[in-house]
């Protein structure tokens, strides 16, 4: 199963290698699962190019993962299932803090609406052609982005800032 | 939060109007919790519908972050309330990918056992509460009867109704306890016959036939673009069922169907849980005859999973190891895992991101209700203001799960 898989994965990686040679940055493998690290700006082609050409036609999730104070600090990650093929695959594209602004997947995915305004709203990232990009589970006048790692988990209210060490108060 | 929903001018059969906003909820008993609805109407016909959530927001994947992998287990169980070992479960797998851990076969049979009773009290309150939503009162008094039965066990095993937190990180906290075999087996023979009341009080109804049957049509190719999954999906034709297709926890040594319907309205989706509800208790049966009455409910992993009690009163590692996991906790080797399983409402995923400290880096879940609720404008929009209840009824929402 975990051989079959690995090969499934290895075929989506050539396809994407001839549609478009610098679309896969890098391929990881970790406990069965693959990774491709995709340029940013291609996220939207490759996303479309899965859909269309290899089948993969849910996106299970999209999530984002702050490496701060590394950079580039924001990894997001496109979790695809092909429902046909019983495949899973991950792409994963790094964003940098200073400019934190990625092409929305919604003219791909419908689904990718609420999830995109999710990580907008709890990591601060903006998401180019989003056709409804507003905060959702915070209120709209919340100040800061809480999932961002140097957001501190009791949050900014009622500590002073001599408590913070090297935290901007937001 | 900031609208996009507001009053227009219309031309209707008696000359110029304006469209009404109507605010539904947030303390609407049909949200089933706390969803707010925006809705603009024309007389009684949804023009344009904006849900509001987030008032159940109690930042969960934050909390995770600041508390070691086995601590976070607990806040797990409060997302969806009514699937806490399901949440448990994804969870644990999530984990285990991360640490390479496998899991004793004993262990994985009980696991399967607790979700798909979990599925039928968790198909048994959505089936009490959607009816009571359409006017039928005394099914939900039936339902609570029988899912009153299934917190009963859970009570026995795990010593908690609700938050069990009874699946842990390599395997499960306890034992099963003495007579559980009965007691799981009186309930599967009671069962079958309540499942056919049920039927018997809805499925015919022409009320009930009425309420449902072409309201909140969502055909299958919309749904998948909306990523919607579970109930929904196969009552579209779709029979992708996460238990079928990326088997966990040998699920794949069981025998059982993926009910599917070609409706896709809300009757087709009460057809898909009735019959998910047998083909759980299908699952049930197998799983009992395959657990033994003995055998490990824990992986054997030194410095990860804590020791048994005894080895930690006569071997002095064991007693090391017991004080490091609840001291400092234990630190997967850099990377992430995403681990996807069937919840009763659909495809619930976790996300577990490991930077080699003994805390999660990152910890996302993938709610189902979240997913799915996004589509409610698509399904309510041009429909009359009643179907709106019948549409939040059968994408059943848990407004915990949504707003985590």
């Amino acid at each position: 199963m975990a051989d079959n898989a690995n090969q499934n994965a290895k075929a989506v990686v050539e396809h994407l290698r001839a549609w478009n040679p610098r679309v896969v940055e890098e391929v990881i493998e970790f406990h069965g699962e693959t990774t491709i690290v995709v340029p940013h700006g291609l996220v939207r082609a490759a996303a479309q190019e899965c859909r269309d050409a290899l089948q993969f036609d849910l996106l299970s999730d999209i999530t984002c993962v702050d490496r701060y104070p590394i950079e580039p600090r924001f990894e997001l990650q496109y979790h695809l299932t092909s429902i046909p093929k019983k495949e899973k695959i991950r792409l994963r594209s790094h964003v940098p803090g200073d400019h934190a602004c990625v092409d929305s997947l919604v003219p791909v995915w419908l689904g990718a609406g609420w999830l995109e305004r999710e990580i907008f709203d709890l990591m601060g990232i903006q998401f180019n052609g989003h056709p409804d990009l507003r905060r959702i589970l915070l209120p709209g006048d919340w100040k800061g982005h809480p999932l961002r790692r140097d957001y501190p988990v009791q949050g900014f209210r009622d500590i002073p800032a001599t408590y913070l060490p090297g935290l901007k108060k937001q | 939060m900031t609208t996009t929903v507001t009053s227009h001018n219309v031309e209707t059969a008696t000359g110029p109007a304006q469209t009404m906003v109507l605010n539904m909820g947030p303390q609407h008993p049909s949200t089933h919790g706390v969803l707010r609805i925006l809705l603009e109407l024309n007389g009684e016909t949804v023009v344009k519908a904006d849900p509001d959530i987030g008032y159940l927001h109690t930042g969960i994947e934050k909390s995770c972050e600041d508390k070691t992998y086995s601590q976070a287990t607990t806040l797990t169980d409060r997302m969806d309330y009514l699937n806490p070992l399901g949440n448990n479960l994804v969870y644990a797998l999530a984990v285990e990918k991360l640490l390479g851990l496998e899991v004793p076969k004993r262990a994985q049979y009980i696991r399967v056992m607790m979700a798909e009773l979990q599925r039928v009290s968790s198909h048994l309150v959505w089936l009490g509460t959607h009816a009571l939503d359409l006017g039928a009162m005394s099914v939900f008094l039936y339902c609570f009867r029988e899912r009153e039965e299934i917190l009963k066990i859970f009570e026995r095993f795990a010593g908690q109704r609700m938050m069990t937190s009874y699946i842990r990180i390599g395997g499960l906290a306890l034992d099963p306890p003495s007579g559980w075999r009965e007691m799981v087996g009186r309930f599967l023979k009671m069962m079958p016959s309540r499942i056919d009341e049920y039927e018997a009080l809805l499925t015919e109804n022409r009320i009930w036939m009425a309420r449902t049957r072409g309201v909140g049509v969502l055909s299958a190719k919309d749904a998948v673009a909306y990523s919607m999954t579970g109930p929904v999906l196969r009552a579209a034709g779709l029979a992708y069922d996460n238990r079928k297709t990326f088997p966990y926890s040998s699920y794949e040594e069981f025998n059982f169907d993926v009910p599917t319907r070609t409706d896709a309205d809300c009757f087709g989706r009460y057809m898909v849980r009735v019959a998910e509800m047998r083909e759980s208790l299908k699952i049930v049966t197998q799983a009992m005859e395959k657990i033994t009455d003995s055998g490990p409910i824990k992986t054997e992993a030194p410095g990860i999973i804590p020791p048994q009690r005894e080895k930690m009163k006569t071997e002095m590692e064991a007693l090391i190891y017991h004080f490091k996991i609840f001291t400092e906790g234990f630190s997967p080797a850099p990377g992430e895992a995403y681990v996807t399983v069937e919840s009763p409402r659909g495809e619930l995923g976790c996300f577990v991101a490991s930077d080699g400290s003994p805390k999660p880096l990152r910890c996302h879940f993938r709610s189902p209700s979240f997913i799915n609720l996004q589509a409610l404008p698509k399904l309510i929009e041009g429909q009359i203001i009643a179907d709106v209840v019948a549409c939040i009824g059968t994408i059943d929402i848990v407004l915990g799960d949504v707003d985590r």
